[in-house]
C-alpha cells in the first residue's frame, strides 16, 4: 500500500507563478534565478511511499532534499501538487486537518536534535503526547517505553545539554516515537553525529525498523548511509529527482553523469562482503584418512585444511602436524579434528571482518546459514581490499554489484545488518550437542579473545 | 523650501488633541487617577505597617533566596544606611511608585510584545511608538499628564510607565524571536497550536530575557524619580528635587545615594531571579 504518495511537487522561493511556467517549459534553475530572481527548492517530485519502507533521499547540500521532506507535513508548503498521506492530500487540508495528521500520522527527527532545553528527556519525549491532552500517567508511561526502546532508560529526568549529541538524538528519536506515528521523517537525523555513533545509530534505527515497521523518509548527504539503511533512494540535484531505485539499480545502472560520479565515491569497505573477497577453500571429506588429507595439504602446500561432510558442511579443519600424528597412530580424522573455527556470513561487511581475520590462527572460513563451507578468508587479500587493491576483490564491477545487491537483500533479509555475527553452527544435524555449544560459543566471541592459546601452531596461511 | 509650503501646524493640532482629550475622555482619566492613587497609597500605607526592621530582614531574605549571600548583605546595610539617614518614609513612597509603574509596564508590555512578536503588523506599528516614548523627552508629556491627571503621584507613574514599559516590550519580542528555527519547526512538526507553541515553548524560552526587559523597566523607572517628583509625586525623588533647587550639595547627595542603593538592590534581585528560571543555559 501508499503510503505517501508525492505528485509533482514543486516549491519555488520568491515570484513563483512566471518561475513555474519556465519549469514547465523544462528550464534549468540557474536560468530561472537569471530571469526572475526566484530560486527553485523543489522541481515537479513525483515518488511514492509504500508502508513499512525506508526510503532514502539523497542528494549534496542545496538540492532540495530538506525542503521536500518539509513538504510532505508541509511545515513548507509546496507552491504546486499534491502529498498525498495514506491517499488524503494534505496540501488541501486546513489547520485543524493538518495539525491532527502531524499529531497522529507523521513524527519527525532534526539534524540539530530541536530538544526543548528547558524540559528534562522525560519532559522532551511526552510532547507530542502533552500537546494532544494526553493524561500525565499515560503519556509519561508511554514516554518512558520509547526512551527505553532508543536505551535511554535511567535518563529520563537529565535535561538535553548535559546529554552527548549521539544522546541527544536518541532523545529526538524516542520524542518521535512515543506518539506512535506510523510515518517518520528524519532529516539528515544522524549527519550531526560522529562516524562511529553514526553507524550505531544506523544499526539501531534498523533494528528498530525490523521490530516497528514504520515508514521512513530518510534524508542524507552520505551515499554510504544511504546504500547502508535505503530500501530505495532516491537522488536530488538541483531540485530535482534525478533517479530512484533501490541501492542495486542505482549503483548498477546511474541514470546519468551525476549520479555515476556520486556512485563512483562509494566506500568500499563498508558496502563490499565476506562473499567479495573470499578465495576457494580447499577441504577434505571426513570420510577419507588422515593420508589423504596430509596428501592433499602436501600438494596445495598448506598446514591446514577444512574438513567437511559429504554435504559439504563444514565440520572444522586439520593440521598438518596433527594429521601426521594420527597417520602414525592409525587414528580417523574425527579424532584430531579443530572444531572451534571462526566462520562468517559471506554478506558480512569487509570493516566487521578484519579484526576476526587479523586474530584467527586457523583462516576464518565462510559458511552459509546451514554451515555449509564457501570460501576462505586470505589475510592478505581482506587488508588488500581494505586498503583498496581492487585485484583482491573476485571482480571489481562485479563486487560492486553484488556489494550493493548483497547489502540490500540483507536489509531485506532481517532488517539487522548485524546478522553474521549471529552463531552460524547451530541447528546442524552433523554436529554433537557438545561441539554445537563449542561452536556458538566461539563465534559469539568477541574477535578480542582469539582461541590462539588453545590452539598454537596454526600461522601458516592456506594459500 | 519656506515659502512654496507653509509650516505645518502640528503645535495646533496637538493642543487641539489635548483639549479634546481632556474635554470628551475627563472620566476615563479621573477613573485612572482614582485607581492608581489608591494602588500607590494602599502600597505606601501596607509598607509603611510593616515595622522598618521587619521590612529590612524580610528585603534581605528575598535577596539572599534570589540571589546569594554578599548581595543579601548589601541590602541589609544598604537599607539600614537609609533607615540611618532618615530617608526611610520617602523610600517606601518611591519603591511604591516605581513598584507600581513596572507592575504596569509588565502587564502592559509582556502581552503586547508577545502580539507584536506573532504578527509582524503589529511589530511594525508598536515599534516607532516605542522610539517615540523613549526618545521624546520627559518633560514634553508631563505637562499634559498634569492636566489629565492633575499634580500628584499618578502623573509621575503615568510618566514612569511611558519611559520605562519599552525595554519589557522590546526584549519580550526578541526573547520569544530569538527562539532557534529548528525547536520551532519540531513544535511545529508535532501539531503544537499557536498558543501551545507560545506556552510551552517560547515564552519558557525567552523568560530570561524577558526578565532582562523587566529589570531594565525598573532601573528606568527609578532614573524617572526626580522627574515624578516635578509633578508632585513624593518620596525620594522630591528630596533630591528640593536640595537642588535650594542648593543643599550634601542632602542631595544623601538622597541620590538612597535611590542608588534601592537601585542595586533591586536590579541584584530581579537580575538573579531571570537567571534561576534558565535551567542551566538555554540552547
Amino acid at each position: 500500500m501508499k503510503k505517501i504518495e508525492v505528485r509533482n511537487v514543486t516549491k519555488v522561493f520568491g515570484k513563483s507563478r512566471k518561475a513555474i511556467q519556465l519549469l514547465r517549459e523544462g528550464e534549468s534553475k540557474q536560468n530561472i534565478l537569471k530571469k526572475t530572481g526566484a530560486t527553485v527548492g523543489v522541481n515537479q517530485a513525483n515518488f511514492s511511499v509504500e508502508a513499512g519502507e525506508i526510503f532514502v533521499i539523497m542528494g549534496l547540500s542545496g538540492s532540495g532534499k530538506s525542503t521536500l521532506v518539509r513538504m510532505l507535513n508541509r511545515l513548507i508548503d509546496p507552491t504546486v501538487g499534491e502529498v498525498f498521506i495514506d491517499g488524503q492530500d494534505i496540501v488541501k487540508m486546513n489547520k485543524v486537518q493538518l495539525k491532527n495528521v502531524r499529531r497522529k500520522k507523521i513524527s519527525m527527527v532534526f539534524q540539530k536534535f530541536a530538544l526543548l532545553p528547558h524540559r528534562t528527556v522525560l519532559e522532551n519525549t511526552e510532547y507530542g503526547l502533552e500537546i494532544q491532552g494526553v493524561p500525565k500517567e499515560t503519556r509519561s508511561m508511554k514516554a518512558m517505553d520509547a526512551l527505553k526502546l532508543v536505551g535511554l532508560e535511567g535518563y529520563e529526568n537529565q535535561y538535553p545539554q548535559s546529554l552527548s549529541g549521539g544522546m541527544q538524538q536518541r532523545v529526538g528519536l524516542a520524542r518521535a516515537l512515543a506518539n506512535d506515528a506510523d510515518i517518520l521523517l528524519m532529516d539528515e537525523a544522524f549527519s550531526a553525529l560522529d562516524p562511529l555513533i553514526r553507524k550505531d545509530m544506523q544499526d539501531e534505527l534498523l533494528e528498530l525498523q525490523a521490530k516497528m515497521k514504520k515508514t521512513i523518509v530518510f534524508i542524507t548527504h552520505d551515499l554510504d548511509e544511504a546504500l547502508r539503511i535505503g530500501d530505495r533512494i532516491a537522488l536530488m540535484k538541483d531540485g530535482s529527482i534525478v533517479q530512484i531505485g533501490t541501492a542495486e539499480e542505482i549503483l548498477m545502472n546511474p541514470s546519468n553523469d551525476y549520479v555515476e560520479r556520486f556512485v563512483e565515491d562509494v566506500d568500499l569497505s563498508k558496502v563490499l562482503t565476506a562473499g567479495h573477497v573470499m578465495k576457494r577453500a580447499e577441504s577434505v571429506s571426513i570420510e577419507k584418512g588422515p593420508r589423504v588429507a596430509l596428501k592433499n595439504m602436501k600438494e596445495l602446500g598448506i598446514s591446514s585444511i577444512y574438513v567437511v561432510d559429504k554435504k559439504k558442511t563444514l565440520l572444522g579443519a586439520i593440521t598438518a602436524a596433527d594429521a601426521k600424528k594420527a597417520l602414525e597412530r592409525g587414528e580417523s580424522l574425527t579424532s584430531i579434528l579443530q572444531e572451534d573455527l571462526q566462520t562468517v556470513s559471506p554478506d558480512t561487511i569487509l570493516t566487521d571482518l578484519f579484526e576476526k581475520v587479523s586474530t584467527a590462527s586457523i583462516p576464518v572460513s565462510v559458511v552459509d546459514e546451514n554451515n555449509r563451507l564457501l570460501g576462505i578468508l586470505v589475510r592478505g587479500a581482506v587488508i588488500g581490499a581494505l586498503a583498496g587493491n581492487n585485484f583482491d576483490l573476485n571482480t571489481m564491477s562485479a563486487a560492486k554489484i553484488e556489494a550493493a545487491a548483497g547489502n540490500l537483500e540483507k536489509l531485506e533479509q532481517s532488517g539487522l545488518p548485524n546478522s553474521s555475527n549471529q552463531p552460524m553452527l547451530t541447528g546442524n544435524d552433523d554436529f554433537s550437542s557438545q561441539s554445537e555449544g563449542r561452536g556458538q560459543d566461539n563465534t559469539n566471541k568477541s574477535s578480542f579473545s582469539s582461541p590462539a592459546d588453545e590452539t598454537p601452531n596454526y600461522d601458516r596461511e592456506v594459500n | 523650501m519656506e515659502n512654496w509650503l507653509p509650516k505645518l501646524p502640528i503645535a495646533d493640532w496637538v493642543d487641539a488633541f489635548v483639549t479634546w482629550l481632556t474635554t470628551n475622555l475627563d472620566a476615563a482619566f479621573s477613573g485612572i487617577t482614582t485607581v492608581l492613587e489608591a494602588v500607590v497609597d494602599g502600597m505606601v500605607a501596607g509598607f509603611s505597617f510593616i515595622p522598618s526592621y521587619v521590612f529590612m530582614i524580610l528585603l534581605t531574605l528575598i535577596a539572599w533566596k534570589a540571589a546569594n549571600k554578599t548581595i543579601a548583605l548589601f541590602t541589609l546595610i544598604g537599607l539600614f544606611l537609609i533607615a540611618n539617614l532618615g530617608y526611610w518614609e520617602p523610600m517606601l513612597q518611591t519603591l511604591a511608585l516605581v513598584l507600581a509603574a513596572v507592575i504596569i509596564s509588565i502587564l502592559l508590555g509582556i502581552p503586547l510584545g508577545i502580539w507584536a512578536s506573532q504578527k509582524h503588523s503589529v511589530k511594525q506599528v508598536v515599534t516607532p511608538i516605542l522610539d517615540f516614548m523613549q526618545t521624546m523627552p520627559a518633560f514634553v508629556y508631563l505637562i499634559p499628564a498634569i492636566f489629565f491627571f492633575s499634580i500628584g503621584v499618578v502623573p509621575g507613574v503615568v510618566a514612569s510607565v511611558i519611559f520605562a514599559m519599552p525595554p519589557t516590550i522590546r526584549l519580550t519580542i526578541l526573547g520569544i524571536q530569538q527562539v532557534p528555527d529548528d525547536i520551532i519547526e519540531a513544535t511545529d512538526a508535532f501539531g503544537s497550536t499557536t498558543s501551545q507553541r507560545l506556552i510551552k515553548v517560547q515564552l519558557p524560552l525567552a523568560m530570561p530575557t524577558i526578565m532582562a526587559g523587566i529589570n531594565q523597566s525598573i532601573m528606568l523607572a527609578l532614573s524617572m524619580v526626580v522627574i515624578a517628583s516635578m509633578v508632585g509625586a513624593p518620596g525620594l525623588g522630591a528630596d533630591v528635587y528640593r536640595a537642588v533647587t535650594q542648593i543643599q550639595i550634601g542632602k542631595g547627595f544623601e538622597a541620590g545615594l538612597a535611590i542608588v542603593v534601592i537601585a542595586i538592590i533591586l536590579d541584584r534581585i530581579t537580575q538573579n531571579i531571570g537567571k534561576n528560571k534558565k535551567h542551566g543555559g538555554t540552547a
